[in-house]
C-alpha cells in the first residue's frame, strides 16, 4: 500500500489534491483501489489540515488515518518541521513547497508558489504539488491525473490545473530520474 | 453503470436520485450537510425532478416528510446526532402512521460535551422507535441501500420508515470509487409507491387518528409486524437486486470467515474492514477468527447471530455506543439472541470510538486477545482494563 500524507492550510486546497490523486490512481481500472478522505473535524479557512490518500491493488479496508507515510507533501512550508521525517516510511519523500533548501536528501524542495502564480496568477498550489509527486511515484502519471482532474474538477479550471502538472512534472522529472 | 470516486455522503445522492423520491426535505448538519447539498443541486440543475423543501430545523425536516408521505408520494430526508434527537419526537409519527419514509442518519456523537464526531449512539439510543435500521460499510453499500430501502420500506407488507445509517466522517467523507447505476436499471428494479395509506379527496377517510385502550394495542402489535415482516422482504429485495446489478448482499448479516470460527468479533458499519483485515491476519497465525457484521439492527438478526455463534468458543461485541447505567446496547442485543437460542457462549462488550476516538488495528488485535481468554465482561477500549458489570 502507498500513504500519501498532505498538509496545508483550509483553503489551499490540500484534500482536493488528495482526492485527485486517489482518482486518478483508480481510475487506470480494475485492480486499482484507493481511500481519500480529510482530517475529520470542523472546516476553518487558513486553519492547519491534513488529507489522507491510500493507494493499493487490493482491496482497501482501514479507514484509519496514516502513521507512517511513503510520501509527504507540505502545500505550505510555515507547517513544515523536520520532526515529520520520522513518520516516513524506508525509501519515503517529503516534497515541500518552499525557496528554502535542506540537506536531507529525503525533503525534496520545490518552488510550487512560483509555478501556480506565473500559471494560475493565484497562489494555489494543490495541483502543482501532485504534478511534483508524479514526478517521483511513478503509478501515477500526468495523463492519469489529468483524468481524474476532468472527472473531479468544474470544466473551467481544468486548463490551468493541467498546465500547472505539466510545469511541475517538467520542472522535477530530470531531478528525480538522476 | 459508470464509476465515479465519490464520498458516502455523495455516493447516497447519487443512489437517492436514481431512486427519485417526489418530495425532499431536510435541513443541514454536519457530517450529513455534503448529501443534502448535493441533492439540492441535483433538484436545481435539473438532474432530479423532486420538490426540494429547505426547512427550519429537523423536527419540521421529518414532519414536512410524513405529510409528503400521507399523499402518497415518496419522501426522502436526512440528518445527524442532535438533528435525530430532535426528530424524535416524530420519528414515532412516521412509524405509526406507516409512513414508509427513508432517512439517512450521519452517525455522529451527541451532546455533551459536544462534538461533531462520529460514533452510533445517536441511532442506537432510538432503535425502540420503530424505524427499520440498516448500517453501511462502504459507499458502494451506501449507495446500494439508498435504492434497495425504498423497495423494502415501501412493500405493503411493510409499509415501515426506514433509517440507513453511514458512519460519520469514516463513512460519510471518505471518497472511493463506486459504481453507479443506470436508472433503467433502478426504474427495473423500484416500482412507484403506490399505496392506500394517504390522503385521498377520491376517497375521503381518517388518517392520523387517536387511538384508545381497546384499539391501541392492535395497531403496535401490526407495527411490529410490519417491522418484522421486513426480513422476508430484505431477502427478496436482494435477490432481485443482484442480477440487475451485479452486487449481491447477505441480508439482516454479514458473516466473515466465521464458519470455523472459533472467536467471533460482532460489529456494525465501516469499522468492519479493520476487524476482517486483522481476522486475516491472525488467521494467518493460526488464531481461526471471524467477524460477523450486523447489516441490521431492526429488524434485528436473533436467528443469524445464534446459527453463526453456535458453535464459537467466545464472542465480542464492538460498538461506539453506551447505554449509561448497563452496558452497549448492540451487546445487550446479542446477548439476548444467544440467550434465546440456548447458546451459553461467553460474551464480551467492548465499547470504543466514542466522540470519534480513532478505533486502531492493535485494539481489534486486543480485542481478540481478551475474547481468547473467553470471560464475559464489558470493556471500554483504552480506557478500563478491568472488567465493568
Amino acid at each position: 500500500m502507498i500513504e500519501v500524507l498532505w498538509h496545508g492550510r483550509g483553503g489551499q486546497g490540500a484534500f482536493t489534491a488528495a482526492r485527485i490523486l486517489g482518482a486518478a490512481y483508480s481510475f487506470k481500472g480494475e485492480g486499482f483501489f484507493a481511500l481519500a478522505f480529510p482530517s475529520f473535524g470542523p472546516e476553518r479557512r487558513g486553519a492547519p489540515i491534513r488529507a489522507f490518500t491510500k493507494l493499493s491493488n487490493k482491496p482497501l479496508h482501514s479507514r484509519s488515518e496514516i502513521k507512517k507515510s511513503d510520501y509527504i507533501i507540505y502545500l505550505d512550508d510555515t507547517l513544515f518541521s523536520q520532526d515529520s521525517l520520522n513518520t516516513l516510511k524506508e525509501n519515503g519523500k517529503i516534497i515541500l513547497n518552499t525557496t528554502a533548501t535542506y540537506e536531507d536528501t529525503r525533503i525534496i524542495t520545490f518552488d510550487a508558489t512560483k509555478i501556480a502564480s506565473e500559471i494560475l496568477g493565484l497562489r494555489v498550489t494543490n495541483t502543482v504539488m501532485l504534478g511534483a509527486l508524479s514526478a517521483f511515484f511513478d503509478q501515477v502519471s500526468v495523463k492519469d491525473i489529468e483524468f481524474a482532474i476532468e472527472k473531479a474538477m468544474p470544466q473551467k479550471l481544468w486548463k490551468g490545473n493541467k498546465a500547472v502538472i505539466t510545469a511541475a512534472y517538467n520542472a522535477l522529472a530530470k531531478g528525480a530520474a538522476a | 453503470m459508470s464509476r465515479e470516486f465519490l464520498s458516502g455522503n455523495e455516493a447516497f445522492a447519487y443512489g437517492i436520485r436514481l431512486a427519485a423520491p417526489q418530495v425532499i426535505s431536510a435541513y443541514p448538519i454536519t457530517p450529513q450537510t455534503i448529501v443534502v447539498e448535493r441533492l439540492s443541486e441535483m433538484v436545481e440543475d435539473k438532474s432530479l425532478k423532486s420538490e426540494f423543501i429547505h426547512v427550519e430545523s429537523e423536527h419540521s425536516a421529518l414532519s414536512c416528510a410524513i405529510g409528503a408521505s400521507a399523499t402518497g408520494v415518496r419522501t426522502f430526508t436526512a440528518t445527524s446526532s442532535q438533528g435525530l434527537l430532535y426528530m424524535a419526537e416524530c420519528l414515532v409519527y412516521a412509524s405509526g402512521g406507516r409512513y414508509p419514509i427513508v432517512m439517512m442518519n450521519a452517525n455522529r456523537s451527541t451532546a455533551l460535551p459536544w462534538n461533531i464526531y462520529g460514533d452510533q449512539r445517536d441511532s442506537l439510543s432510538l432503535l425502540d422507535c420503530g424505524w427499520i435500521q440498516a448500517y453501511a460499510k462502504d459507499a458502494q453499500e451506501s449507495l446500494d441501500l439508498a435504492i434497495l430501502s425504498y423497495y423494502i420500506a415501501e412493500h405493503p407488507k411493510v409499509s415501515t420508515p426506514f433509517m440507513v445509517n453511514l458512519d460519520g466522517f469514516h463513512l460519510t467523507h471518505t471518497y472511493e470509487m463506486v459504481e453507479v447505476p443506470e436508472s433503467e436499471l433502478v426504474k427495473n428494479f423500484l416500482s412507484d409507491y403506490n399505496t392506500d395509506n394517504k390522503i385521498d379527496f377520491e376517497n375521503p377517510k381518517n388518517i392520523a387518528f387517536s387511538a384508545g385502550p381497546e384499539h391501541n394495542f392492535a395497531f403496535k402489535y401490526k407495527e411490529h409486524i410490519g417491522i418484522l415482516n421486513a426480513k422476508e422482504i430484505i431477502s427478496e429485495a436482494e435477490q432481485k437486486f443482484a442480477p440487475l446489478f451485479g452486487r449481491e448482499y447477505s441480508g439482516l448479516v454479514e458473516a466473515y470467515r466465521c464458519d470455523d470460527a472459533e472467536y467471533i468479533l460482532i460489529t456494525l458499519g465501516s469499522i468492519f474492514g479493520l476487524c476482517s483485515d486483522v481476522a486475516d491476519e491472525l488467521r494467518n497465525e493460526g488464531v481461526k477468527t471471524g467477524v460477523l457484521r450486523l447489516r441490521y439492527m431492526r429488524p434485528f438478526p436473533n436467528k443469524e447471530i445464534a446459527d453463526i455463534a453456535r458453535n464459537a468458543k467466545a464472542v465480542a461485541v464492538l460498538e461506539k455506543d453506551i447505554s449509561f447505567g448497563n452496558e452497549g446496547s448492540v451487546y445487550t442485543n446479542v446477548n439476548s439472541a444467544l440467550q434465546k437460542a440456548g447458546l451459553s457462549v461467553p460474551s464480551l462488550n467492548f465499547i470504543g470510538g466514542l466522540g470519534g476516538r480513532d478505533i486502531s488495528e492493535e485494539d481489534i488485535r486486543e480485542i481478540f486477545n481478551k475474547l481468547s481468554q473467553g470471560k464475559t465482561a464489558v470493556h471500554f477500549i483504552g480506557i478500563e482494563e478491568g472488567a465493568i458489570i
